[in-house]
Formats: C-alpha cells, structure tokens, sequence
C-alpha cells in the first residue's frame, strides 16, 4: 500500500516509521525546513509512554534518553514558591524530537521531502494522512464537521537559558491584571516558558499593540524576580490565541485526520503530542488488522472517546486559567490544590496516592482554618469532607450535605450526613407543587427533634411553587393536575405548553405570599430548624422573577428584578435568627436567559441582605433549558459563586463519591456538598 | 438486568411468517422483551403492527418500542398505537419515544423537523395528563415509558416525564457515560429513586457481513458514522457475552439485542448465548 503523509510533525514522523516497518510505502510531504521550529520543548505529563515502547522500540529509547524529567510542580504565588512531589513528567526539544524521528523514518526508507507546499488535489496514494497540523489545509478539502474556536487566555512561548527542574507555575499580580507563567525544563540547557493573561489584561498591559522585542523585553521584566540573570528567547514568540480544533469525523473516503488536524487539547494539560503519537500507533495497528476502510472506522473509534475525554479536561483546565485571577485570596495551599485539580483528572484521592506530604498539610490546614486553630507541625486531620463548618451563627459536623424527602431525614442523618434538608416544602397551600407536596404545618418538631439526636443539623427548603404548581405528584413531573388551584408567577407565562397559565402577580400577592413565608419562617423556628432555605432556584415563584425569560413586568418588579425576591429575604431574615440559605439559580442555560454573571450579581445581593450561604443550582427557569449533565455539571458554577461573589456554597450536581466531595471542597469551588450516594449490594452484605 | 431480542421489523423485505414465527420463538426462549426500531422512509414494518402481530402469538414476553418516533404521529394517534397494543398483549407493553434522526421522515410525514423536541415534550405531556380525559381509548393502567436521547434538553424530558431512559446503543462505556447522565438528569428533576435504563445492540452470526452491509445502508444518513455502528455489530456468542457483562456492569436494566439478519438460526443462537 502507499501511504502519503501530509505534515513532517511528530504524528506524521511516527506514522510513517510504524507504517514503514510493517512494509508499506510511505512519504511524507512538510510545507517547512526539516528543522523548523514553532516553540520549544515538548511536555508529556502524567503519562506513562509504554506505547511508544511497544510501538517502536529504538526511537523510544532515543527519546527518553533525551528527556529531561522531572517529578515536582512549583508553584509561585504571592511571593512563595509551595511544591508538590510525585508527579511525572519529561519533556523533549521539539527540534530533537523531530530529527530522531527523521531519521529512524529515513532509515526504515521512508521518503521525505520538505519545504514543499501540498495542494490537495496532488496528493494521492491508498490511504492519505492529513497531518498537517491544528490549521490542516488538506482538511478544508472534505466535510469533517470541523471547527476551530479560540479556548482560553492570551499567551505567547519563550525559551529561557534558566533550568528548572520543576513544572512551574509563576502567578504574578500587576497594576493591569494577572499574568500566570508556564514552565518547564527540556535539556541540560533551555527550559519553555509560556506567559499567558487574559485577552482584557493583556490589553490593558498594552501587548496588543507591542512589537515582539518590546513584548520580549516585558515579560523579562515582569518575572525578573524568577529568571534572575537568565534571559528569555524569541522563536517568532508572538501572542497566540489557542486553537480549539474538533472534528465530527476523522476521516472520508481514504483521507484520514491524525494529531493537531484531528484534534488539539489546550497546551495547559501538556497531551498535545502525546495525543499525536498516540494516533499514529492506534491507525497504524488498525491498518495491520484489516482493509483501509474498516481500519480508519476502528481508529476512529478507538480514538475519538479518548481524545473527548482529554478535551474535557484541556477545556476546564484552560478555563481555570482564564479566572484564576478571582482565587489570588485563596490561602497558598488551598490556591495550589485548586490549580493541582483544574482538569478534573486529579483528584484528592490521587494526590494523596502521589503526595502524601502534600495532602496531610492540606487536610490539616484545612481543619484548622475550619475551627479557627494554628496549623501545628505534624499534625493530621481527617479529609476535608469531615471538617466542621461554622456558618450563620451554627456549626455543621462535616461538610456532606443530604436532601431527602421527609420519612428519610433521619436515616440520612444517621447515615453521617452534617445537615440534612427536606424537599420542597411549602409556604402555603396554594404554593405547593403537588397535592402531596409538605406544608410548612405545625407538625414538624418531632422529626427536628429526631434528627437533632443524631448530631446532625436540620434545614427545611422553604418554597412557592409559583407556575409550577398544582401538578400531579407521580408519573413525572410538571404534569398539570386535572382540578388544580390558581397559579401565581412573575408573568403570565406558563411553564410548559400544557401548564396552567399563571396569574402575574398583583400588589396584593406579593403581600400575602411575603406574609406567608414570614409565617412559615416562625413556624420553622418553632419547629427547632437550624437552617432555612429559600427557594429561589427551578422557576419556583421567587426566581420567576429573576429571569428575564419569566419576568416580563413594566412595572419597578420588572425593573428591579431583585425587588421582590429581596423582599421577602429581608421580611424572613427579620423573623429568622439562624442559619439562612438562598436555592439560587446561578444560570438559565436558556437562550436569552440569566447569564453566570447575572446570577453571581444576584448571589452578591442576596449576601448582602444577610443570606449565609448559597445553594448553586442552574436551569429548569424554563421547561426547555439546557443543562450538561456530567458528575459535578455543577461545580464550576459553584466555585464561580464563591470566589467572585465572596458568599459560601453548597453545590450538588451528582456527586456521588466521598472523593468528588472532598476535592470539590479542599479546592475551594463550594463550602458543602450535596451527596448522592449511589446504592450498593455491598451495603446488604455489610449490614 | 435482563436481555431482550429485537423483532427484524426493519430488515427490509421480512416476511410476516418469519416476524410471527420470531415473536414465537422468543416468547419461548429467555428474552425479557420483543423490541422493535422505528423507520418511515425504508423497506420496514410499522412498529405498532409489528408488535400487534405478535402480540397474538405470545403470552409472556413483554413487548417495547425502542424507540418509536414519536412525533412522526399525532398525541393522541401515538397513545392510540400505544394503548392498543398494550390492550392486545394484556398489559405487556413498554413505550420507548425519542426523536429519531432522520429529517426525510419527518418530510414524509409532514412534521416540521425544526420543531421535533419541542413536539415529543408536548406528546409526552399528552401522554401523562391531557389523555386521561380525551376520551382516547382503550383506558388502559399507566404504560411505562421511556425516552431517548442524548441531549441536555432530551435527558430533561426524559426526567420530567419519562420511568427511564432509552439508550441509543455503542459500546458499554457509551452507555455508562449516558447512564451516569440520565441519573444526573433523574435527581436534577427531583425523581424518587432511578430511572429505567434500557441499551441496545445489534447480532448476526450466520451472515455477519450482510448483517453489516445492512446497518450501514440503515445507517447511511448518518455518514461516516454508519460503519462506526456496523463496526459495533456483534458477530459471536463470546462478543455478544462480553456485551452483556459490560452493560450489566454499568447498571442497564433492559438489554435489547436487535438482529441484523432475519434469521431464525440467529435468534436460536442469541437464545443460547444469553441463556
């Protein structure tokens, strides 16, 4: 078979010597001089290489001989440098990685011309590779459902004379804004440095309009403290915007996409050429198990659910990086392992498998800030899930949150949880949700007092079912009941097609309504609750009038959107000594709905009218909202609450292992967790 | 979890002998339910008929739909099918609704293709509540229902209405991926307990190349993807094991094995693997 490789990258080199060694006939075609560079060393993290090993054993050995390798992570930031042991990672001059592939690929007899242009329509041969990188010429040819978007900050890669035996992170606060500094070493010599701000900063910092020797000469002066005497070096070292390149299908006809023109993963997780190689093997031992149609199908397959997992983690980590900027408060150590987590393919559980050190301080540090002691040396404490919380005036036993319904409380209570919360519950009849939905009666105390011998805390979610209401209480929801009650809502919009429509409140309304949460508040202190939360979340009542997609008012509750909500959280706030919680929707994920900074607004002002703690939630304003669901499609939303609006949170989100929790809480993206235990036979067996 | 076998009722040009003589023979074997697929514009059975059919010759497997596209008919004309069949095999039946996805079914019935979610919810919604009092019959217990879908917006509506979730097929890491989402979904919309999770697959063991040939032409809508899922037709009773274990281990409840050939000896097969 002939085989035309289109690109002279480390995907396209590696291709050709797999594909040369089981005997086919291979040429590869690169637009540029065979030592071309575009950056400086590459970084493999967190892997082990054993494919490259199977695959090709001599440019394996090649390249770890040349590998500079590493196991820490430093991190720089506000004036200390904190480091965490265990990790692994090894770099490679780009340039070394190229000529041993060059070579080996020459002397299986593969041939390889540079400094040629491709034109689409010359390339022939049984199967063609289009390896021609994150701007693929040969892909505009057919219809891979591609797309390119730009991901994350500003940067711009250097090469700096200062080794570092460390991946390092520089976080360095200016008068324009944040800029954060990847490194690493590559050889004896040279390490990569990578500055990267956000675009507004970047701006501001005068970047934009800077030629490549002065934008050089800024950044040396802005890490002078880190580089000392060493100097940063230009390759074409120019400002980037990183390429997010997906594609839909990987290949057409006997064109396939390999490496960068497949797939790119933000440089921030460094798996861009390990990705790439990765590639080269899978189609490679896919073209030795059958004909070229059905090996492209299985690459693909094989392919495409790993390369989307690494993606997801390249986009959460580029995002991290894009609002670091709001975690500069965090303390040292919780800053690090919020940053040690960004991806979501590290968790607390595998950074105690890979440090240790790291992870007993973090835990101790954790308790001890959580009970207001001194951090001793030494000391150790159990994982951040099981620290107390002292918020609004009372003091959970740990951090794991339970909503049940109410037969549940108790055993949820027993079952460890710090506070356990009710389901919806009513202010009134003509709030609930459906005929069976609790009222907010006389009749909670002794459950209250049941709890409370457990020594866990009990919250009860005080709600107006607003449009939402007089459904039918089984075979699904938001069903409208056959003889309902009257509706109430911000507007006169209902909540699906076949919903009742709502009245739009009148004057009269939101004071009876307000009376009746007042109402219920004392009945809810009567009763011994520790905590209340305001429904404000789901399209319920109180956050119809949130919305722009529900509140359509004239009048000043249309204009002021917060006026009523914050009405009633100052009428309950007056009648409600204890712990106060607001359910509040951070997002609509609805076209033309409430944007994440219009909730984080919203979460500001409820803060500021005495609300201890928000519980983020997202979506159901309108019944076609959007939501992705994933483990945790919550937790990004939280950490965004918390650390720009500067309000504690819980967050639920299906997390159901004690690992998510103890990492989403270490980390500082909530204060508390909503656990979802998933049920086990093991649980019988144990019992 | 238990394992089910898709009547052929998509295989262009079956028989009505060999689709009766199929329900029959899986009533008799270890199947839980008789699927069947859902397709306007091809050589097929209409669902609903094909399950009538052997609605008369069976008496304890249950019978499914997985999926029919729901809004290529009317609310009230798809409670009708649903309710009859459920009526005819005295309460054996399952309704399993998505979108489908293709648009020349939507222009051979003459629905808009644009509107097609927005449509199923409103059909779902008439299924749980407006039917009740339309005066369209048989009165029949709830029928369980399912809705597929691998949207945000699919999974909302499988969660506001749906008892579980019908899985568009792929390997079991696919279906553990959407599995843990329509559970996110199922405690979002603050449903008691789980949702119902159905996957699927596709056998052929005589002719496996025909069978593959077949769901590529089934699929060729798709593009590129449809020898992706011709690449996942399970062609052994070892691989159809393996599948089985892999989708029991990622807590589906309801495995359909759609064939991919009309063949009896083929159904006789699957009946030995699963058994």
């Amino acid at each position: 078979m002939h085989v035309s490789v289109v690109g002279g990258g480390p995907s396209g080199l590696y291709l050709a010597i797999l594909l040369r060694k089981t005997g086919h006939e291979v040429s590869v075609v690169e637009r540029n001089a065979p030592d071309a560079t575009f950056g400086w060393g590459v970084v493999f993290s967190e892997e082990t290489l054993g494919a490259l090993r199977d695959a090709d054993y001599p440019t394996y050995l090649e390249i770890t001989d040349s590998f500079a390798r590493w196991t820490s992570i430093d991190i720089h930031y506000r004036g200390r440098v904190l480091r965490s042991s265990g990790h692994t990672f090894s770099a490679i001059r780009r340039t070394h990685l190229l000529a041993i592939l060059q070579r080996r690929a020459r002397a299986l007899g593969a041939s390889l011309t540079f400094h040629q242009e491709v034109t689409p329509s010359d390339v022939d041969g049984d199967l063609v590779v289009a390896a021609d990188g994150a701007n693929s010429v040969l892909r505009r040819q057919f219809d891979f459902g591609s797309s390119s978007v730009p991901q994350g900050c500003k940067y711009v890669w250097f090469g700096t004379d200062l080794v570092l035996d460390a991946f390092t992170f520089v976080f360095k606060e200016t008068e324009h804004g944040l800029f954060q500094v990847h490194a690493y070493p590559f050889d004896e010599h040279t390490s990569t440095w990578i500055v990267e701000t956000t675009e507004p900063t970047w701006r501001r910092a005068g970047l934009d309009t800077m030629s490549e020797e002065d934008s050089m000469a800024f950044c040396q002066s802005l890490f002078a403290a880190e580089l000392g005497d060493h100097r940063l070096m230009s390759n074409k070292s120019i400002w980037l915007d990183f390429p997010l390149v997906r594609n839909e299908h990987w290949h057409h006809g006997n064109v396939v996409l390999i490496g960068d023109a497949a797939h790119t993963a933000h440089f921030s997780i460094g798996s861009g050429t390990k990705l790439a190689m990765e590639d080269a093997i899978a189609l490679a031992n896919a073209l030795e198990r059958g004909s070229v149609e059905s090996a492209l199908v299985d690459y693909e397959l094989e392919r495409q659910p790993v390369v989307e997992r690494f993606q997801q983690a390249a986009g959460d980590s580029a995002a991290y990086f894009g609002r670091v900027a709001s975690y500069v408060d965090l303390a040292p150590i919780q800053f690090a392992a919020n940053l040690l987590t960004r991806s979501g393919r590290i968790s607390h559980a595998n950074l105690m498998q890979r440090d240790p050190k790291f992870v007993r301080v973090l835990d101790s540090w954790f308790a001890a800030s959580a009970t207001g002691t001194p951090l001793l040396p030494g000391a150790v404490a159990p994982p951040p899930m099981f620290a107390p919380l002292r918020v609004g005036g009372t003091t959970l036993r740990n951090r794991v949150v339970r909503s049940v319904s109410t037969p549940d409380l108790v055993d949820a209570a027993r079952a460890g949880a710090g506070l356990v919360l009710t389901g919806f519950v009513a202010v009134a009849q003509d709030g609930r949700t459906t005929p069976d939905c609790p009222v907010l009666d006389d009749s909670w105390a002794p459950v209250v007092k049941e709890v409370h011998d457990t020594g866990a805390l009990v919250g009860v979610r005080l709600g107006h079912a607003g449009r939402r209401g007089a459904t039918r209480p089984a075979g699904g929801v938001d069903v409208p009941l056959r003889d309902g009650w009257p509706l109430l809502s911000a507007s006169a919009l209902p909540y699906t097609p076949f919903s009742v429509v709502p009245a739009e409140m009148s004057d009269t309304d939101m004071a009876r309504v307000r009376d009746d949460f007042v109402a219920a508040a004392g009945r809810a202190r009567g009763a011994g609750f520790d905590a209340l939360e305001l429904d404000l979340a789901d399209g319920y009542l109180l956050a119809s009038f949130l919305s722009p997609l529900t509140n359509r008012r004239t009048d000043e509750y249309g204009t002021e959107p917060l006026r009523f909500p914050l009405s009633v959280v100052d009428a309950v706030r007056s009648a409600w000594p204890g712990l106060l919680v607001a359910r509040l929707t951070a997002a609509d994920w609805a076209r033309g709905g409430l944007s994440v900074e219009q909730g984080i607004a919203h979460a500001r002002a409820l803060a500021s009218r005495g609300v201890d703690l928000i519980h983020v939630r997202a979506g159901h304003t309108t019944a076609t909202s959007r939501p992705e669901y994933r483990r945790g499609y919550l937790t990004t939303l939280s950490d965004r609450v918390r650390n720009e609006a500067g309000v504690p949170t819980l967050v639920g989100g299906y997390l159901t292992t004690p690992d998510e929790v103890n990492t989403v809480i270490a980390a500082g993206r909530a204060d508390l967790c909503l656990f979802d235990p998933l049920p086990t036979p093991l649980e019988e067996v144990g019992a | 979890m238990k394992v089910g076998v898709g009547l052929p009722n998509t295989l262009p040009g079956v028989s009505g002998e060999v689709l009766v003589e199929w329900a029959r023979r899986a009533d008799a074997g270890p199947f839980g339910t008789l699927g069947v697929l859902d397709r306007l514009v091809y050589d097929s059975i209409e669902p609903f008929a094909a399950l009538s059919a052997a609605a008369a010759v069976t008496s304890r497997v249950r019978l499914a739909t997985n999926i029919a596209i729901g809004p290529l008919r009317s609310p009230a004309m798809l409670a009708k099918h649903a309710l009859s069949v459920d009526a005819l095999s005295d309460g054996r039946f399952t309704l399993g609704v998505g979108v489908g996805a293709r648009r020349d079914d939507y222009e051979a019935a003459g629905v808009a293709h644009g509107r097609r979610g927005a449509v199923l919810s409103e059909q779902l919604a008439y299924l749980r509540g407006t039917l009740d009092d339309s005066g369209v019959g048989p009165a029949r217990p709830p029928i369980e229902l399912l809705v597929g879908g691998s949207s945000g917006a699919a999974l909302t509506r499988m969660a506001r209405y749906g008892d579980g979730y019908a899985h568009g097929g792929g390997p079991p890491r696919a279906f553990a991926s959407a599995a843990t989402k329509a559970r996110a979904a199922w405690r979002d919309l603050e449903r008691p307990g789980e949702p119902r999770l159905w996957g699927q697959g596709y056998f052929a063991f005589g002719d496996p190349d025909r069978g593959s040939a077949y769901l590529v032409d089934y699929y060729a809508f798709t593009g590129p993807f449809a020898e992706k899922i011709a690449a996942g037709n399970l062609t052994s009773a070892r691989a159809v094991r393996d599948f089985v274990r892999g989708y029991e281990a990622e807590g589906c409840d309801e495995l359909i094995l759609y064939p991919t050939v009309a063949s009896l000896d083929d159904l006789d097969r699957l009946a030995e693997a699963v058994s």
